[in-house]
């Protein structure tokens, strides 16, 4: 799988996404209190752009009446019929067996380090003093 | 940084781009008023003054709510609110791009989610009816002649109804007759029947498309704590109001009105009508003015829209219930910008055969509402 440069960390601060399109893929890049994710833009289900859904967390009840929220921000929401995924791992919370969305390994990489490559830069040039987001596709 | 930026793929290529082949008729497709002053320049000035003074008067609960499903803003899918802003809907240009040429749409039929049939000061009711088909007429059929409204009438007051029909019958871009499917009295009650003696007359189908507020849940039981309840009790309202029109004998007394039961799903259709013809056959004495058992009134002057699509485990279990329904009776709906919205390159699960797609996303729509 070649290595994608999509983009200088400093362009995806925490809380925020880009989406790139890599070898014809629409893929949605989401920085997460500083880890980095990858998922194809495209819902499984009917194929909305899912990349640009809301970022929910995980409501979980052990019991009538005790609502438990944790994993705040992970679970990536379907901007049309609200399908959840783990933005971890691309995995459907409403149909975990059989559907899941592509994610894509995803690592931050010092300008130093591509400069001696295989790596495919995206449409901007690497500069040796920054850090870069790089994508397995 | 916003998700836009990296898009490659330029929005004109892609609304050129469209992977449905078949050309679509889209029979649930929701315009919107960017708000309700919208509809003033169509009003008489009295009612401007109205509107100021004592506002719309609606039995509506949940006051700063609706009791209607959603899950999201303006119960649409979140990337439909229009780059101009106003809510989701009211936008031609972004609807066009967004629906209209990214699917392949030749003609989409138009439900306004908003009517003065269910306002309570009648006169205010009538007005509101006209103007919201004058600023149909105006702002969407007139500007995209894909686009064909739907007659709105103030179905409470039946004789201004029947000159609301008369005043767009015989215009193309008027494809049918609606009301609100919350109304007073299930729509099969006589009270409603100068209604569908003009659509009758008019050959103008009934589009019901579950809307209005009546006072009452939308269940019978009393109101629900979740929209998930809501969401499935919308549709056994719709097979209420289908049973209403069929007991009532309102296709008896009027043999060739179409209604088109709008937004409710298909797959009930065969239970609701066994079970009918099931309590027919034993009470038949009651409902003498029935010719024919009722299972026969909902495969011969009812159609559905397909919308939300049902998603069985085993997608061809499907091919059996249309099997019964009649393949005929079956069409296609988007039920855009809202966020249940199908998409019709994905939405049946079910293997189509050529003709069978034909017939759901085109050709059944054709032949209800006569368009070229």
């Amino acid at each position: 799988m070649p290595r994608h440069v999509v983009a200088p960390v400093a362009d995806i601060p925490p809380g925020t996404r880009k989406i790139v399109t890599i070898r014809g893929r629409e893929i949605g890049i989401f920085n997460l209190a500083g880890e980095f994710f990858a998922l194809l833009n495209r819902c499984p289900h009917q194929g909305a752009e899912l990349c640009r859904g809301t970022l929910v967390g995980l409501a979980t009840s052990p019991e009538p009446g005790v609502f438990e929220l944790s994993r705040r921000g992970e679970m990536l929401k379907c901007p049309w019929h609200g399908w959840e995924y783990d933005i971890r791992t691309g995995q459907s919370w409403c149909d975990p067996n059989d559907t899941k969305v592509r994610a894509y390994p995803v690592t931050v990489e010092p300008g130093e380090t591509l400069a001696k490559g295989p790596f495919v830069a995206e449409t901007f040039p690497v500069a040796v003093e920054q850090d870069y987001v790089v994508v397995d596709v | 940084m916003t998700p836009e930026d990296g898009r490659i793929i330029p929005a004109e290529a892609q609304a050129n781009a469209s992977r449905v082949k078949q050309k679509v008729i889209d029979c649930d497709v929701h315009h919107a008023l960017r708000s309700g002053r919208d509809l003033l320049p169509y009003m008489a000035t009295r009612w401007h003054a109205h509107l100021e003074e004592f506002g719309r008067r609606r039995p509506v609960p949940f006051i700063a709510s609706s009791p209607y499903p959603k899950t999201a803003p303006a119960l649409s899918r979140t990337d439909s609110w229009p780059p101009n802003g106003g809510p989701p809907g009211s936008d031609l240009a972004f609807l066009q791009e967004q629906l209209l040429d990214r699917y392949n749409i030749e003609y989409g039929m138009l439900h306004l989610l908003m009517s003065g049939m269910d306002e309570r000061n009648q006169d205010f009711g009538n007005a509101t009816c006209s103007a919201i088909n004058d600023w149909q007429y105006e702002n969407w059929t007139q500007k995209d002649q894909r686009l064909k409204a739907a007659i709105v009438v103030p179905g409470e007051d039946p004789p201004a109804a029947v000159r609301e029909i008369a005043r767009w019958a015989g215009n193309p871009d008027f494809a049918q007759v609606s009301m609100v499917t919350h109304a007073i009295e299930p729509l099969g009650r006589r009270r409603y029947w100068p209604i569908y003696e003009a659509a009758q007359a008019h050959n103008l189908p009934i589009g019901l498309h579950s809307s209005g507020n009546n006072g009452h849940a939308v269940t019978g039981t009393g109101w629900c704590g979740f929209y998930v309840e809501e969401q499935h009790n919308v549709a056994l309202s719709q097979q209420q109001l289908a049973i209403s029109l069929v007991c009532e004998g309102v296709f008896e007394r009027f043999p060739k009105l179409k209604a088109v039961i709008i937004e409710a799903g298909y797959v009930w259709v065969p239970s609701v009508a066994w079970r009918l013809d099931q309590h027919y056959k034993r009470m038949h004495r009651e409902m003498p003015h029935l010719t024919r058992k009722p299972s026969d009134y909902f495969r011969s002057h009812l159609w559905y829209s397909s919308q939300p699509a049902d998603e069985p485990e085993r997608p061809e279990d499907l091919r059996t219930v249309l099997d019964w329904i009649g393949w005929d009776r079956l069409l296609f709906s988007t039920d855009y910008p809202h966020w249940d919205m199908d998409n019709p390159e994905q939405a049946f699960k079910l293997r189509l055969s050529e003709a069978e797609q034909k017939m759901i996303y085109n050709e059944n729509a054709r032949a209800v509402y006569g368009l070229a």
